[in-house]
């Protein structure tokens, strides 16, 4: 059973990357990808590992993939023509894929991971703990130094974003929340009596 | 004491060379000029206060690479001191003799600064000249070797406006090439075979080497032969012996100081300085030393016939150095390297005299310097005519013979005759007839020189000979100062250079006893005591000094007798029957002609060398160096790195899947590269 | 267990903290009015930082399980990491203020980054070096583009950030292929697996996609593309940071992957280097011929200079990484002196790189171009510049490291590339009279002009102790 289930998350997780670059529209792109994402998910689930499973599921498809739906839709980019492009570099990029895809036949053919490796190697689900306190333990503990930089990083993204999208631009109206709240309505507005069929 | 000697003429030449502009031409001139004094005043005490030991005065390392060690070292022996007070004393008074001969000279025009820049050449020669004669071993010796060669090139082309002193100077440079290739090779193989270049262990080596084979071009030779004529070879360039000479009579272009202190007295001597330097090896080189007896032999007879029909003042004089310095090579060859050494001495007084004479008369017929064009100058320029007659007297040699009376010439040049027989060898007896013919030739042109200059009627333009007047005091100083000179250098040093063998060895500061002790030994190689102690070496088989001593008396007196037979010819020729030398031209044409264009040497060379080589360097040129490797060069430049630059700058399209493309490229090259290319 | 982890990051924690706090306190009061104050401060934090790395550190220091290294070659490279980046932001100050580029977040991003190139020479982990990596390269990416209003910035920006990408992308793969052939991430375990026989292919194809990512931000051929671009778009400040000190962390993170996890499989990766370095000399020499723009050519000259770096590390011995940090010493003091001499190009306030716009400029100010003439000469590598003794390190390492080739390469390379070092001289000197340049520039860029052409000078005598300070890092680097 769990081999069929290998087999068939392997495929469509291939299937959908495949077909991610091939498709001619880009929203079926994106849909493949949500595919492949799901089987890798899947796949995840297979191993034991359910929480990445679902962080996948949750982060990637729900929000990344979301996120470049709308980008998609919104952009008009004319994919037909960059695909003609692209076809003028076609043979030269497979000459190169090919190469390198014998390359890594030649490193496969002779895999050959060190005996040490293997003990190296952590072990993938741990027998006596749940699998989310241990990513936890995990991350807190000993990966705390990593855990603390991609803070940073993401703080950095969050600047840069800032930097690069915030505009000053003087003579627009602003929300001011501080304002808004602290509004008299009965300044705020002022009743007049309007007789019927006069107007103002 | 020896160090201030050797860098006061540095010190004096930097100032006048970098400085003038600061303190002014005049103030630069005095300094480099009191500088040479002091040198030349400290030479002295240092020569005549010198007690026979060599000492060794380490200034600096200089050169420290694998086995190759040469320290910059003043070595003080006799040698040195001999040389010291020459170069010094000679230079002094060239310095002072500028200041009257160097003023206003034609060749420049006016307010242009010309003299510092002599000063500074002539200080920068000087310290070469004292690096070279005070070093303690080959390297060091081969950068003052090629100091002066620059300074010589410097000042023979110092008119570098005109053409003919700049050809002049490049030949000099490029025949000296010829024999410093020579001597270089000749260092090479004392190192090669010594391990070493310090004149210490190479002495010490020396019988080593007389024993040694060695293949060289293919040929077994003995190594201090081959050593010993490769060094020749050195000194042949440097001291203008046949083959080699070619650039001295040219030299001449050079202002006449120059010729007087470089072309005369002090640089062309070193070559003769050399082989008696290197005597403890020469001494084991019997092939070697018979050779340089051949050459100097020949080089004095053909110089001397060159000498008898030049028209040149300062041609003649060129002519006859080439001759005295021909025997020099003659006494050092047969073993006499003391005798070569004190005509070296006398020759730099009477020789440095006569050129500064005739550089005297030339600024007074204002810078003609033709001889026909000469006369009378006797009563115009007495001082002058007095101390060239001093010269004359002392190059001919005068004296009372049989006796050690006489001009420095006397003494020295007929010791050197006497040696010359007193080899006993076959090379000797050749080269004893060879300078005694010379002799008389030297004396024949040597007083053709004075009587068509200041006898007889003035000849050629009347209006110089009317405003012909005699030279500025810094002139005539130099002049008195080397006549006292001609005259008494001979009698004063006869005896410590040509005496008896204790004398010499007291001289020199080689030890006696160890002279007599090597008699005992038998097989050539001295037993008991060490080559190279001592300023010179002379081999216990060497007994040319008793030989020359017992010589006989018509051996003794035939120099004398050549003398006054050349006296009374040049009497007979120029004051009794002036148009006889015109007729005898015309009638023996072609010997005059031969004789007139010197051996037809440089038309030889010119021929045999001087094309060929020209049109090699020229087709090297256009098509080796202009086709060949500029053009490669050009088109590498100009042709395929714009090429590679274009393409560089087309790959750069701007567009990011290109970018992203070569990225990929390269991850394949690479993987491609590890995969073949790897240990794996 | 983490106080003393800690104690041994303070000096990054330092630089992190200051960067948050800074941030905070710029946003809540005057912001952008603070910036040129906040320039000096970072800049003044990053001199002491790099004053207390100098002197304090001592020894090898393992930090968090043997992902953070702190060991003399780390203290070299943060050392200059620091001070190069200090000098560039001290120097970009008044020219951005004048042209009202110089946002609060300018410093505090530079900050950050180098708390980035920090952590990559520091890395003892195929993990934190990523982290490392991308804190750098993001902060890099988000000042590239800083000027929004300029086209060729954003696209600079955008160029380098895709880029960046596929580089990080190609990093990454590799990164795994080595945890999946041995079984760990950390660089100590990556050797073991080394030291039990034969290196696997597989292992190597990771190595050589770690080394196409690291070749991607020392910008050598053929991963070079983005530098003229960027190097262009950016404004010249930026420029000036990125031909600095993150091309130091760059090398630094390049010798500390190769000689920490693969030092036992030199012979596999020698000949990798060798290529990158082969290619990165000849094509900065070629490439920059054509170039007319100053900051363009720098682009380019620097990818050759890095292809000489490379050249000392390819020889795989103590003395080539020596050699290399060397190099890239003396490559960031003539850098800075440099671009402090770009960023004085102005006219009419308003800044020019075109090379021929310095025509006859040794007329106007003969100060100026006489230390850009040393300098040249000194990028050219004619001695007794001090940039001749860099490049001969690097030739003397190869040939030593067996790779004479190399050696004859680079002098063919370096010959190529005076060209172009010389024609600016020539413009300066002997170039058509023409409208020239302003001479105006802020005392500060004088002063870092000149003391870094000073430094050319006089470092010859004993390069003021940074080759012993080297010889020592190299050996803490290669056991």
């Amino acid at each position: 059973m769990t081999v069929f289930a290998f087999y068939l998350f392997a495929i469509s997780a291939i299937t959908g990357g495949l077909f991610t670059v091939l498709s001619r529209q880009p929203v079926h792109s994106v849909l493949w990808l949500i595919l492949a994402f799901l089987s890798s998910a899947g796949l995840f689930i297979l191993l034991g590992a359910e929480f990445i499973a679902m962080l996948l599921v949750i982060v990637y498809v729900g929000a990344v993939m979301v996120l470049f739906l709308f980008v998609v839709m919104m952009l008009d980019v004319d994919f037909a023509a960059m695909k003609a492009d692209m076809a003028r570099y076609m043979p030269l990029g497979l000459l190169f894929g090919l190469i390198i895809l014998m390359q890594f036949v030649m490193a496969f053919g002779a895999w050959d991971a060190n005996a040490a490796a293997e003990g190296l190697r952590a072990q993938v689900t741990p027998t006596d703990m749940h699998n989310t306190q241990a990513l936890g333990m995990i991350l807190y503990d000993e990966y705390w130094l990593l855990f603390q930089l991609s803070g940073l990083i993401l703080l950095v993204a969050m600047i840069g974003a800032i930097v690069l999208t915030m505009r000053h631009r003087t003579g627009i109206k602003r929300q001011d929340a501080i304002t808004q709240m602290m509004r008299d309505p009965a300044k705020a507005m002022e009743l007049k009596d309007v007789k019927p069929g006069q107007g103002l | 004491m020896e160090t201030i000697i050797l860098f006061a003429p540095l010190v004096g030449a930097l100032i006048a060379g970098f400085g003038w502009k600061l303190i002014g031409e005049t103030a630069a001139m005095w300094v480099s000029t009191g500088m040479l004094f002091l040198a030349a005043l400290l030479s002295w005490i240092v020569f005549l206060t010198f007690d026979g030991t060599t000492e060794q005065i380490h200034i600096l390392r200089f050169i420290e690479s694998g086995s190759l060690s040469a320290d910059w070292a003043i070595r003080v022996d006799r040698l040195t001191t001999i040389m010291l007070i020459v170069v010094t004393t000679v230079s002094a008074l060239v310095h002072l003799y500028s200041f009257g001969y160097m003023d206003n000279d034609p060749q420049w025009p006016e307010g242009e600064s010309y003299k510092s820049r002599f000063f500074a050449y002539l200080s920068f020669f000087t310290f070469s000249m004292l690096a070279l004669v005070t070093s303690d071993n080959l390297i060091q010796m081969f950068f003052g070797w090629e100091g002066v060669g620059v300074a010589s090139y410097l000042l023979i082309g110092f008119y570098y406006r005109k053409p003919t002193a700049n050809a002049a100077a490049i030949k000099a440079f490029v025949v000296n090439r010829v024999g410093d290739f020579g001597f270089a090779l000749g260092i090479f193989g004392l190192f090669f075979l010594t391990d070493s270049v310090s004149f210490d262990v190479i002495f010490a080596e020396a019988p080593r080497l007389a024993e040694t084979q060695l293949t060289f071009l293919w040929t077994q030779w003995n190594a201090a032969n081959l050593i010993a004529f490769l060094l020749f070879v050195g000194a042949m360039g440097k001291s203008a012996q046949l083959f080699l000479h070619t650039w001295l009579p040219d030299a001449m272009e050079g202002p006449t100081p120059v010729s007087a202190l470089i072309h005369a007295a002090t640089m062309v001597t070193a070559g003769v300085f050399l082989i008696v330097r290197m005597s403890p090896l020469m001494e084991f080189a019997p092939e070697a030393t018979t050779f340089i007896v051949y050459i100097g032999a020949f080089t004095a007879f053909f110089a001397a016939t060159v000498g008898l029909v030049q028209k040149d003042i300062k041609r003649v004089i060129a002519y006859s150095t080439c001759s005295q310095l021909g025997y020099m090579f003659v006494a050092a060859g047969v073993g006499m390297y003391s005798v070569a050494m004190f005509h070296l001495l006398t020759h730099a007084f009477f020789k440095a005299l006569l050129f500064l004479g005739a550089g005297s008369v030339i600024h007074a017929m204002h810078h003609e310097q033709d001889m026909s064009h000469y006369g009378g100058l006797r009563k115009k320029i007495p001082f002058t005519y007095y101390s060239m007659l001093i010269g004359t007297l002392a190059i001919t040699g005068v004296g009372i013979p049989l006796t050690y009376i006489g001009f420095a010439g006397f003494l020295s040049k007929d010791a050197i005759i006497e040696s010359a027989w007193g080899a006993h060898t076959e090379a000797g007896m050749f080269a004893f007839w060879l300078l005694v013919v010379s002799a008389f030739m030297t004396s024949f042109y040597s007083w053709r020189l004075m009587f068509m200059t200041f006898f007889g009627k003035p000849r050629g333009d009347s209006h110089t000979h009317d405003h012909a007047h005699e030279s500025p005091r810094t002139m005539l100083v130099p002049l008195g100062v080397l006549a006292v000179g001609a005259i008494l250098a001979g009698m004063i040093w006869v005896k410590p250079f040509f005496g008896s063998h204790e004398q010499v060895s007291a001289f020199y500061g080689v030890p006696i006893q160890a002279t007599e002790a090597a008699d005992t030994t038998d097989d050539g190689t001295a037993i008991g005591w060490s080559v190279g102690q001592g300023a010179i070496y002379t081999h216990p088989d060497n007994q040319v000094l008793e030989n020359a001593h017992n010589a006989p008396k018509w051996v003794k007196v035939s120099p004398f007798i050549a003398m006054m037979l050349g006296l009374g010819l040049a009497f007979w020729f120029y004051i009794v029957n002036p148009t006889l030398p015109v007729r005898l031209a015309a009638n023996m044409r072609p010997l005059y002609l031969f004789l007139w264009n010197k051996w037809y040497f440089d038309e030889i060379y010119d021929a045999l060398l001087v094309r060929p080589l020209m049109g090699i360097g020229r087709l090297l040129w256009k098509r080796g160096d202009g086709n060949v490797i500029d053009g490669f060069l050009n088109g590498v430049a100009m042709g395929i790195v714009p090429f590679f630059t274009r393409l560089a700058g087309k790959a750069q399209t701007g567009f990011l899947f290109t970018y992203a493309f070569w990225m990929v490229l390269g991850i394949a090259a690479l993987i491609t590269w590890m995969s073949i290319g790897g240990v794996h | 267990m983490i106080q003393s982890d800690l104690s041994i990051i303070l000096p990054e924690i330092i630089l992190a903290v200051y960067a948050m706090a800074a941030l905070m306190a710029a946003v809540y009061t005057s912001k952008d009015a603070m910036a040129p104050l906040l320039t000096w401060v970072t800049g003044g934090l990053m001199v002491a930082l790099a004053g207390w790395i100098a002197t304090n550190g001592e020894g090898t220091n393992i930090a968090f399980n043997g992902m953070f290294i702190d060991d003399g070659f780390a203290r070299f490279a943060k050392v200059a990491i620091l001070l190069a980046a200090a000098s560039v932001l001290v120097m970009s100050q008044d020219y951005m203020t004048r042209r009202g580029m110089l946002a609060f977040e300018f410093p505090l991003l530079v900050a950050l980054s180098v708390v980035g190139m920090m952590m990559m020479v520091s890395a003892g982990d195929l993990m934190s070096l990523y982290m490392g990596l991308e804190l750098q390269s993001l902060a890099l990416y988000v000042i590239a583009a800083m000027r929004r209003d300029s086209v060729k910035s954003t696209e600079a920006g955008l160029k380098y950030f895709v880029l960046g990408a596929l580089s990080s992308g190609l990093l990454l793969y590799g990164a795994s292929l080595v945890y999946g052939y041995s079984g760990t991430t950390l660089f100590s375990g990556i050797i073991l697996t080394a030291q039990h026989g034969e290196v696997s292919l597989g292992l190597l194809f990771g190595l050589v996609f770690l080394i196409s990512g690291m070749a991607f931000k020392v910008s050598a051929v053929p991963f070079h593309m983005w530098t003229p671009d960027v190097y262009e778009g950016a404004p010249t400040p930026v420029t000036a940071f990125f031909a600095t000190a993150p091309k130091v962390a760059a090398m630094g993170l390049f010798a500390r992957v190769l000689y920490d996890a693969f030092g036992l499989a030199v012979a596999d990766w020698s000949q990798v280097i060798a290529l990158l370095s082969v290619a990165s000399m000849f094509l900065g020499a070629v490439a920059a011929i054509g170039q007319r723009d100053i900051k363009r050519m720098m682009a380019y000259s620097s990818i050759a200079h890095m292809g000489f770096a490379l050249m000392g590390l390819a020889a795989g011995t103590v003395f080539g990484v020596q050699a290399m940090l060397i190099y890239m010493a003396i490559y960031v003091t003539m850098n800075v002196g440099a671009f402090a001499f770009i960023l004085m190009m102005e006219k009419d306030g308003v800044p020019v790189t075109d090379i021929r716009s310095l025509n006859q400029y040794a007329k106007r100010a003969p100060g100026r171009a006489l230390a850009m003439l040393i300098l040249l000469f000194s990028l050219a590598g004619v001695p007794p510049m001090l940039g001749f003794f860099g490049k001969f390190y690097v030739l003397r390492a190869a040939y030593e490291g067996g790779l004479a080739w190399l050696a004859v390469a680079g002098v063919i390379a370096s010959v190529i590339g005076a060209f172009y070092y010389l024609r600016i001289v020539y413009y300066m000197y002997f170039g058509d009279e023409g409208e020239g340049l302003d001479k105006s520039g802020s005392p500060v860029l004088w002063g870092f002009l000149m003391a870094s052409a000073a430094v050319m000078l006089l470092g010859i005598i004993n390069m003021f102790g940074v080759e012993g300070a080297a010889a020592a890092a190299a050996a803490a680097l290669v056991n």
